[in-house]
């Protein structure tokens, strides 16, 4: 323990980011070049990862209904990706394994149809989304698409920007880059208390002493909400548990993923897209979801009946309470951000390249004014 | 490197089953598992991997590391170590990942 250090004998960075998961690691990332020194403090092996249980797509097209600048910072995103693809591989030898072939949301039957038809239309009407390509694709088309795809499915939505990645090779391709670049990533450094000097630096409390910085990016996923109190913040969050059904390895068939059903770059498959509000229960799966995920997988893509289910796991998405994502200065602690979403995966390429810059700066660009805390505090009439 | 533990009780109990492996005729045990027929009989790597198509061979003989999958009576991905033999048992070294036939 170092807590009885002065402050000034305190290891000290230009910035500390709290949070060594996608979201945390890409802000890191991206402060490479402009920040002379970062450290990015992490809890242990035992923690909520989202960045470890999730899906891993690069998807556009069901983002942002009731926010239409969320739409539009996503497809920034999507259009960075291929750069930051490169970026790592060049850097780290990792290949990530991007692929944006195009993506489907799988419909089955009438009422899915127009209900997702009503619900896309809707959401592209928005103020602040920046049109993009997308389609309603009957049977056949989406055939064309999914080889083998089960007569169910009568409808897909299409865009040709969507995606994915591998998101396991992501954070250990950003962990790789932090120790060929001088980032020092500590582990077992959960926050628990943060204090603002007189002279604007931050002091971190942490289970392995004290941490100082000049500027803090809180990127903790979960616990955003609460060490955002510490920065006089008001974010609510909602943690919404999704669970995963792995099957075995096969031959690569799918190359257009479907929001519920992908293959992986190396080869096995994951079913998914559940949602639950479980509180924090992450440790568990039922097998009521389990079985819609491993049914309507079959009835997706029936050649999967043969295939065996090899592993299934619970994680928490990080969601703050309306869903959207959360990027803010704070306005009584100056020099701390807050970075929350759930998409770290997807917007991965902006937070590296767009948001990372900004901080560095000392300043948010106001087209990120929607996203902060301040939607949460609209008083009531 | 493996060999039966030649106990005359053991050797008295079993009856022979044959089965065919990579086409060839091979004798074991009743009640040997696949892959313990596989090692008495000098086989050491019973698969390619599905990523870099390294060989593998049977590891934890208790059915949780997944490195002796091999093709049992032309079904892929079938774990040796957890299928005992039977008479006229067909088995194929799995060659990377499975097929998915649609």
């Amino acid at each position: 323990m170092g807590n009885a250090s002065t402050p000034s004998q305190l290891p000290t960075f230009d910035v500390a980011v709290v949070g060594g998961g996608l979201v945390g690691s890409a802000v890191a990332y991206g402060l490479r070049g402009s920040v002379n020194s970062i450290a990015v403090l992490d809890e242990g092996d035992v923690a909520l990862r989202a960045s470890r249980g999730n899906f891993g797509l690069v998807w556009l097209q069901s983002k942002g209904y009731g926010m239409g600048a969320y739409s539009r910072w996503t497809l920034g995103s999507v259009r960075l990706w291929p750069q930051l693809a490169a970026q790592l591989l060049a850097e780290t030898g990792i290949d990530v394994a991007l692929e944006q072939k195009g993506g489907l949301t799988p419909l089955m039957g009438d009422y899915e149809i127009e209900a997702r038809l009503a619900w896309v239309n809707k959401l592209m009407s928005q103020p602040g989304v920046e049109p993009y390509e997308w389609k309603l694709l009957d049977h056949h088309q989406a055939a064309s698409l999914v080889p083998g795809l089960g007569p169910d499915v009568t409808g897909a939505i299409w865009t040709p920007h969507d995606g994915i990645v591998n998101p396991l090779k992501l954070l250990r391709a950003f962990h790789i880059a932090f120790s060929q670049s001088d980032v020092r990533y500590l582990p077992h450094h959960g926050v628990t208390t943060i204090t603002q000097l007189p002279d604007g630096d931050f002091v971190l409390d942490t289970p392995k002493g004290r941490v100082r910085a000049r500027k803090i990016v809180l990127a903790a996923g979960l616990r955003n909400g609460e060490l955002g109190r510490m920065v006089g913040t008001h974010l609510p969050m909602a943690p919404q548990r999704g669970q995963i059904l792995v099957l075995e390895r096969t031959r690569r068939l799918l190359d257009t993923p479907m929001v519920t059903l992908r293959q992986n770059d190396e080869g096995s498959w994951l079913v998914g897209d559940s949602q639950e509000d479980a509180g924090y229960a992450d440790h568990v799966t039922t097998l009521p979801i389990l079985a819609t995920l491993a049914d309507r997988a079959v009835r997706t893509l029936p050649a999967l009946r043969e295939v065996r289910a090899v592993r299934a796991w619970s994680a928490l998405r990080v969601r703050a309470q309306d869903g959207f994502p959360v990027y803010e200065q704070s306005a009584s602690h100056p020099g701390a951000f807050l970075v929350t979403c759930h998409s770290g995966v997807t917007l991965a390429a902006t937070h590296a390249m767009t948001l990372a810059p900004m901080i560095a700066a000392g300043a948010l660009a106001p087209e990120l004014d929607t996203f902060s805390t301040r939607r949460f505090h609209v008083q009531k009439t | 490197m493996f060999r039966r533990l030649d106990a005359p009780v053991v050797q008295a109990a079993g009856r022979t089953v044959r089965v065919i492996v990579d086409g060839v005729a091979l004798d074991c045990r009743e009640g040997d598992s696949v892959a313990a027929a596989l090692f008495a009989a000098g086989v050491q790597a019973c698969r390619d991997t599905a990523v870099s198509g390294a060989a593998r061979g049977p590891f934890c003989m208790m059915g949780v590391c997944y490195d002796c999958l091999v093709r049992i009576d032309g079904r892929p991905n079938q774990q040796a170590c957890m299928t005992p033999v039977r008479d006229g048992m067909t088995v194929q070294r799995q060659l990377g990942a499975r097929e998915v036939a649609v």
